[in-house]
């Protein structure tokens, strides 16, 4: 895992929930196992237990007595919602901090994502 | 959570010298604790007195809930894998490995057998005759294989190559994901490490420095970056460890106690990002070396050439 990146544990769930995002972990899957996740990250399985107990916590993930985890119907709205209310704050912020920098004014920086889209 | 070792007030000297200074730790089950410390801090002493090679000068170890020492049924759980064990002249490998067998009651042949291929050891060579690096190589299959509830690895790598660290590393997972047990390591290859590891005990000097879990301390302390005079101010009534500047530009690590402190930090302007264990790890040993803690940073500019 990434040492600059913070918490491991954070790290575990902050992937999965990106594989729930982007639908490569579907809803009512079962969700890869700590120990799975351990030997794949090469990480303590404390640590990988406590990323997904932080998703059972927030509701991403529910456990199927001596099955596994699972996905949670509705985890991905719910996910998508929370991610959409960070977007500003984790994107944005670098994005203007640095345009401020160069001196780009906000009229400006719409139009080159215009632009980029258009090109796209 | 379940104390395996406990070590309360341990104080250990020889001859002049003090290893260990009113040392107090716990070592909880089922958890994979990372000893660390320069060379001379005390963690082959701490590991020799929880093994029962050593009775302390004052204060109480217990293992499995009594003094380790001279008590049988409390070593036989423990395995105590050391830097450049030594083995008798005559042993070949298999009899390296066949003498661990009839020590440790949980031994697993199997893996024993597994390891051996896996590290590309020769059955049939005296261990005498291995190099440095297969030697340690024995001595991780030993511990690994010894599936013993309390196990101790001194600096179990010297002279092993990379390959064979990450193979030590992966086995040491997957078999402790199967059969969780107590696994204490001690070594100075902080960053290959951290990952693994549950818990933390850092020592200095005979002094326990610091004693949590791993994702508690990556969070502890924070490098900031930016304008000079926003790091200098964003230190003020902090514990700053280490401050580095070029020009207007600094850099700190300063000990924070929350994610508060973070907002704090980037409201100012700073870059933030966590400060990985082994940067951590030296930053505290360097500063606690400091004479003075430093008021002003060190301008590097300033240097004289």
């Amino acid at each position: 895992m990434n040492e600059d990146a913070g918490p491991i544990f954070r790290q575990v769930a902050d992937l999965i929930e990106t594989a729930v995002v982007d639908g490569s972990l579907p809803e009512e899957s079962q969700a890869p196992s700590s120990n799975e996740l351990a030997a794949f990250h090469r990480i303590n399985p404390a640590t990988a237990a406590k990323g997904l107990n932080q998703l059972v916590a927030d509701g991403v993930l529910y456990k199927r007595r001596g099955v596994g985890m699972f996905v949670a119907t509705g985890a991905r709205e719910q996910l998508l919602k929370r991610r959409r209310s960070e977007f500003a704050d984790q994107y944005l912020r670098p994005l203007m901090t640095e345009a401020q920098k160069l001196g780009i004014s906000a009229p400006e920086l719409s139009s080159m994502i215009q632009r980029w889209e258009d090109e796209r | 959570m379940t104390a395996v070792a406990t070590v309360r007030d341990v104080t250990m000297r020889f001859r002049g010298h003090t290893a260990l200074q009113a040392v107090s730790t716990t070592i909880e089950q089922d958890t994979i604790t990372g000893l660390l410390g320069r060379n001379g801090a005390g963690k082959t002493t701490l590991l020799q007195l929880l093994t029962g090679h050593r009775v302390p000068t004052s204060g109480r170890v217990e293992v499995f809930g009594r003094p380790p020492f001279e008590d049988d049924d409390v070593l036989s759980q423990i395995c105590f894998v050391k830097e450049g064990q030594r083995y008798p002249d005559a042993f070949r490998v298999c009899d390296a490995v066949t003498a661990a067998s009839w020590l440790f009651p949980r031994w697993d042949g199997d893996l024993a057998e597994q390891l051996l291929t896996d590290f590309e050891l020769p059955r049939t060579r005296a261990v005498r005759k291995l190099s440095r690096g297969m030697n340690s190589a024995v001595g991780i299959v030993i511990g690994l294989a010894s599936r013993a509830p309390l196990t101790l690895f001194d600096e179990p790598y010297l002279g092993l190559d990379a390959v064979a660290r990450q193979l030590f590393y992966d086995r040491l997972l997957a078999d402790y994901a199967e059969h969780p047990r107590t696994i204490l390591l001690s070594t100075h290859l902080i960053e290959e490490i951290s990952d693994l590891l549950e818990r933390v005990l850092l020592v200095d000097r005979g002094r326990v420095m610091l004693d949590d879990d791993a994702e508690t301390l990556r969070s502890t302390a924070l490098t900031v970056a930016g304008p000079r005079a926003a790091v200098e101010e964003f230190g003020r009534g902090r514990e700053v460890l280490n401050t580095e500047a070029l020009g207007g530009h600094a850099r700190a690590v300063v000990r924070v106690s929350g994610p508060a402190d973070e907002a704090t930090a980037l409201a100012a302007g700073l870059t933030t990002e966590p400060t990985p264990l082994q940067r951590l790890v030296v930053e505290l040993a360097r500063h606690a070396r400091a004479p003075e803690p430093p008021t002003a940073p060190v301008a590097l500019e300033e240097v004289p050439r």
